[in-house]
């Protein structure tokens, strides 16, 4: 493989801890390596420019039934957005749910390599690895989702830990699966019924276990595995007013539990887009922002990670394995709205949202999202993420990092709104000065999402002996510069390495790359028990056979695994 | 001696059965038997070792008859009747996996095709529907375990999804059903006394392109409103009595097919019954599903569903993607003569399409890639046989719930033979030295 030398930079590295100093990076066979090391290399002049790593994205839906569901019933949303076929890059549409080629070249663009799909429905794993498999130049892996699994809710309706850690491996490896991901625990399973379960002590029907129940013992199962990544969740009752409480009392279920990894995360509960789940109020009128009380918990509590999921004010796509909120939304907006129950696992729904400025309800969304993330006092554990597709399209992180360096970005979106003063006083954005560095974008962009995920020791980074993924920008932070200028630079990254190869040049996509599927086999002792109800669910209940269900290596054509031992 | 092959998946309909048994030779190059398979099903299976198979592609002579041809030859036709034309068409996709679905698509790209698949004279109106108004749906299994409501409306699953009664709908035993079909209701809403309207509890004998306004009035009836006293040739009890079943159900299932889909009303007839799907939400549970009827029409939709953003009538030729139904549909195109070239694999419009639109295959440069002789092969310059998807080579295909299942193989092809896949692997080499890309 070629080496390069990529000079003069001014580098932003959480990892190795520099902060926009000039240095030079060097790579070699795929990896960064001393700069002494390389004896000929290809030299990118980096001079005025800056460098960071590729970046990483803990929580998108880029893949699978319900985002293919959301690009087949949206013609709408291909409209003026396709570019054609050029050079090595395929034809490409769509803007809220894009096609999965420009899934993956719009994420390169922005200097991004690895990208977790953040819900998988397990008896669709095949569709999510064909699209994962035509996805461009990204890492990729899939969460499947666990939260209202019919074995895990009557595992742990018993608190049998053992044995839910033993059915939580043998379901990763058998949908090539990365990480536990929980879904509106409960909601979901008793939305097959047309209900939900609105708090954590809500009892599932005929289950009879509660939200608090499911999702203490994922946590302890996760833990019990020491798998890369913490339990990932989204809480009960999202996108209601006053459900802060629900989100304050889903995360102290993860106190007093410590990390048992040897992945090097610190946390056991990741939550996702807590955008959506930091409401006041008890009503749309007086819907207000309660991002504060939501932070000041994450900040005192260091074994929680949280992504934003940022409103960005654009017309989009909502998707989620929580169904009763979508059917619930579809009520509010009266839009299209697609459903599918997936049978002893999960459920799904879709509906287009239009986030319009000029509904005060919208506009108080966006300020929380920002809120979050300038309240955070580690950037390390606090996310940049618009829970793609659903608080807006990814192809806007760009338009965040403006809003969250610059408070005259965001004066100037606050003062365009219609209904401004109610905004104001439901809010606390426009009372807060932060402007966060670039240092600051790298821990929420790079390397805290890597080492969330278990994934410090390959991304996330630009010292030696890590992939070399890496994104040298356009941007000159040492210059004076106007917003937007933010927001144009890491936009479009002027060269893009991933694994060592170049994949963008001078703005321009050269290489379709290398991509990989990661994905976690977790080792545990023979469990009979687990293995005769899997056996026998799948003879009674499911409607495919068990030897049906696996899925083989034919749809990972270029794996990555990462190898858990669990038998001690 | 021979063994046997377990857990085959059936590529035949959109029930996508997983369970089929298969007695193959020791050496895995005959299939002697088929068991679970329905009668429709083994055939398919069975079929794959007759004698009299084509094995080699063939071209049309100028006296009509067939001449031999290679596999090289019939890549290199191919190749060059898709380069050669302004605005090909590329029609079928439905009984080939998601594989050669991949490839084919790639190559519409590459050449500026229009890709269409056979939804286009079956559930394109579904399509278009959930366009316009979503779709509340689920898995088969959730009718299984949950569903105490079967409805089926324009459609004859006894006869052309032959097990979808006993696998997932009115017979099984599921989680919270139990009693099986003992505890279940079913209503099917069909002109004509078929089998299926046999195991109904209500049978709607609906005037024929009268759907549209038989849904309405379930609607009507949901909210306890009047209704003149026939409705679409049913008197209004019948209809109140059949909405009253439907909303004092736990768990509603809608299953439709062509006698909606193809009849008076088309994509509003749809539109009609996931509204009606959508208002039974607000009582209890209700889902609607296709009756998708090829094996892998599913899943067509989804790989261009990835690629493009559109399920079926995706026009490529302007180097980017377009979707008009009425417009870039495979019969509107073929008739207004707005295509220079054909393609057509994994169906057979031959037999399905209406004269005016087969002729105009007939007339154009035209290859057929299909393991069986169709009409369509009759009417085709080339045909190239492959190999049987879900029984001499595997691959993904999707059910009608769009699950995706790994079609398996369980014997090999005759020797020589190529599959859909290898063939359009080649086609797309020989296509891109045409264009010296």
């Amino acid at each position: 493989m070629a080496e390069y030398l990529i000079k003069n930079g001014f580098v932003f590295d959480p990892v190795i801890g520099i902060r926009g100093d000039i240095a030079d990076i060097a790579i070699k066979d795929g990896k960064f390596v001393e700069t002494s090391e390389v004896k000929d290399p290809k030299v990118i002049d980096a001079a005025g420019k800056t460098v960071m790593a590729g970046g990483v994205d803990v929580h998108a839906h880029v893949a699978g039934p319900k985002v293919n569901v959301g690009r087949n019933f949206r013609p709408e949303d291909k409209l003026f957005t396709y570019k054609p076929r050029s050079g090595v890059e395929r034809m490409q549409g769509g803007f809220s749910v894009p096609t999965t080629i420009r899934t993956g070249y719009n994420y390169a663009r922005m200097g991004y390599t690895t990208v977790m799909e953040a819900a998988m429905p397990p008896l669709y794993a095949r569709h999510t690895h064909e699209e994962i498999r035509d996805t461009p130049i990204l890492d990729q892996g899939a969460y499947p989702v666990f939260g209202n699994n019919w074995f895990v809710l009557e595992y742990l309706r018993n608190d049998e830990i053992e044995n839910t850690a033993a059915y939580v491996a043998w379901l990763l490896r058998a949908t090539k699966g990365y990480a536990v991901k929980v879904v509106n625990p409960g909601g979901t399973e008793a939305w097959g019924w047309g209900l939900n379960c609105e708090n954590i002590h809500d009892p599932v029907p005929y289950f009879n276990i509660t939200p608090a129940q499911i999702v203490k013992g994922l946590i302890e199962a996760n833990e019990y595995l020491g798998l890369p990544h913490s339990m990932h969740i989204h809480a009960n009752n999202l996108g209601n007013p006053g459900n802060y409480t629900t989100t304050l009392d889903t995360f102290r279920l993860s106190e007093g539990i410590r990390p048992r990894s040897k992945f090097g995360r610190d946390q056991v509960m990741h939550h996702t887009h807590v955008q959506f789940h930091s409401y006041g109020g008890d009503s749309w009128a007086n819907f207000e922002s309660k991002a504060p009380e939501i932070i000041d918990y994450v900040n005192s509590h260091d074994n929680i990670t949280i992504d934003l999921g940022a409103v960005t004010l654009d017309e989009t796509t909502t998707m989620t394995a929580d169904g009763p909120f979508e059917h619930h939304l579809t009520e509010l907006n009266h839009l299209k709205w697609a459903n599918t129950d997936v049978e002893l696992e999960t459920g799904s729904g879709v509906v287009p949202y239009i986030y319009s400025p000029s509904i005060k309800v919208c506009a108080i969304q966006w300020c929380i999202g920002l809120e979050l993330a300038l309240l955070a006092k580690d950037p390390m554990r606090v996310f940049l993420s618009t829970d793609h597709p659903n608080a807006g399209p990814f192809t806007r992180y760009p338009r965040i990092m403006k809003w969250l360096m610059s408070e005259e970005a965001r004066n100037q979106q606050i003062d365009s709104f219609k209904y401004r003063d109610k905004v104001i006083d439901a809010t606390n954005l426009a009372g807060i000065d932060r402007e966060l560095d670039l240092y600051e974008i790298a821990q929420m962009t790079r390397a805290g999402p890597a080492k969330a995920l278990g994934l410090s020791q390959i991304y996330g980074g630009l010292a030696p002996g890590l992939d070399a993924d890496v994104a040298v920008y356009d941007f000159n932070p040492n210059e004076p510069y106007a917003p937007d200028d933010i927001e144009t630079a890491f936009s479009s990254a002027e060269h893009l390495f991933k694994t060592g190869v170049q994949v963008i040049r001078d703005h321009e996509i050269v290489s379709n790359g290398n991509k990989r599927t990661l994905w976690v086999n977790a080792k545990v002792n023979e469990n009979p028990q687990v293995m005769r109800d899997v056996r026998e669910k799948f003879l009674r209940y499911y409607t495919v056979t068990l030897n049906n269900y696996e899925v083989s290596g034919h749809y990972l054509p270029n794996p990555y695994v990462i190898e858990v031992d669990a038998t001690q | 001696m021979s063994r046997t092959v377990t857990d085959v998946i059936c590529p035949f309909c959109g029930t996508l059965c997983d369970d089929i048994e298969v007695v193959v030779s020791d050496d895995g190059r005959k299939l002697h038997e088929v068991y679970n398979a329905c009668a429709i099903g083994a055939e398919k299976f069975l079929h794959s070792q007759a004698k009299d198979r084509i094995t080699r592609p063939r071209m049309r002579q100028d006296d009509g008859s067939w001449k031999e041809i290679t596999y090289d030859e019939a890549i290199d036709y191919t190749a060059r009747i898709l380069v050669n034309a302004k605005k090909p068409l590329m029609y079928g996709w439905s009984s080939t996996n998601c594989e050669a679905q991949a490839i084919g698509s790639e190559i519409g790209e590459v050449v500026g095709a229009v890709v269409d698949n056979t939804a286009t004279v079956c559930h394109g109106t579904s399509l278009i529907a959930v366009q316009d108004i979503g779709i509340p749906s689920c898995t088969l299994g959730e009718v299984k375990n949950r569903a105490d409501r079967i409805l089926f409306w324009g459609c004859n699953p006894a006869h052309a999804h032959p097990r979808h009664m006993s696998r997932y709908s009115i017979f099984p035993r599921g989680f919270f059903t139990g009693k099986g079909h003992t505890a279940r209701k079913v209503i099917v809403v069909d002109p004509r006394p078929t089998d299926t309207a046999n195991v109904a509890d209500i049978h709607l004998q609906v005037e024929q392109g009268r759907d549209y306004e038989l849904f309405d009035a379930f609607r009507v009836a949901f909210k306890g409103e009047q209704l003149p006293d026939f409705v679409a040739g049913i008197p209004k009890e019948k209809i109140y009595e059949a909405a009253e079943m439907l909303k004092s159900g736990r768990f509603v299932i809608i299953f439709f097919g062509m006698g909606v889909t193809q009849s008076l009303g088309k994509n509003h007839n749809i539109d009609a019954a996931i509204a009606v799907t959508r208002d039974l939400n607000e009582y209890t549970k209700a889902a609607i599903m296709p009756m998708r009827g090829h094996y892998n029409v599913t899943g067509s939709g989804q790989v261009w569903g990835w690629l493009f953003g559109f399920p079926y009538a995706v026009d490529l030729s302007r180097g980017f993607a377009r979707y008009n139904p009425g417009e870039t549909t495979a019969n509107d195109l073929l008739r207004r003569d707005e295509v220079d070239a054909v393609l057509v694999i994994a169906s057979d419009p031959g037999a399905h399409f209406p004269f005016s639109s087969v002729r105009k295959i007939y007339e154009l440069p035209s290859v057929a890639i299909d393991p069986h002789e169709t009409p369509t092969t009759e009417v085709c310059k080339v045909h190239v046989p492959v190999a049987f998807v879900g029984v001499e080579v595997g691959g993904c295909a999707y059910r009608m719930d769009n699950v995706p299942i790994e079609t398996r193989k369980v014997v090999e092809p005759p020797d020589g033979m190529m599959t859909d896949e290898e063939f359009l692997r080649r086609v797309l080499e020989r296509i891109k030295e045409l264009q010296g890309v």
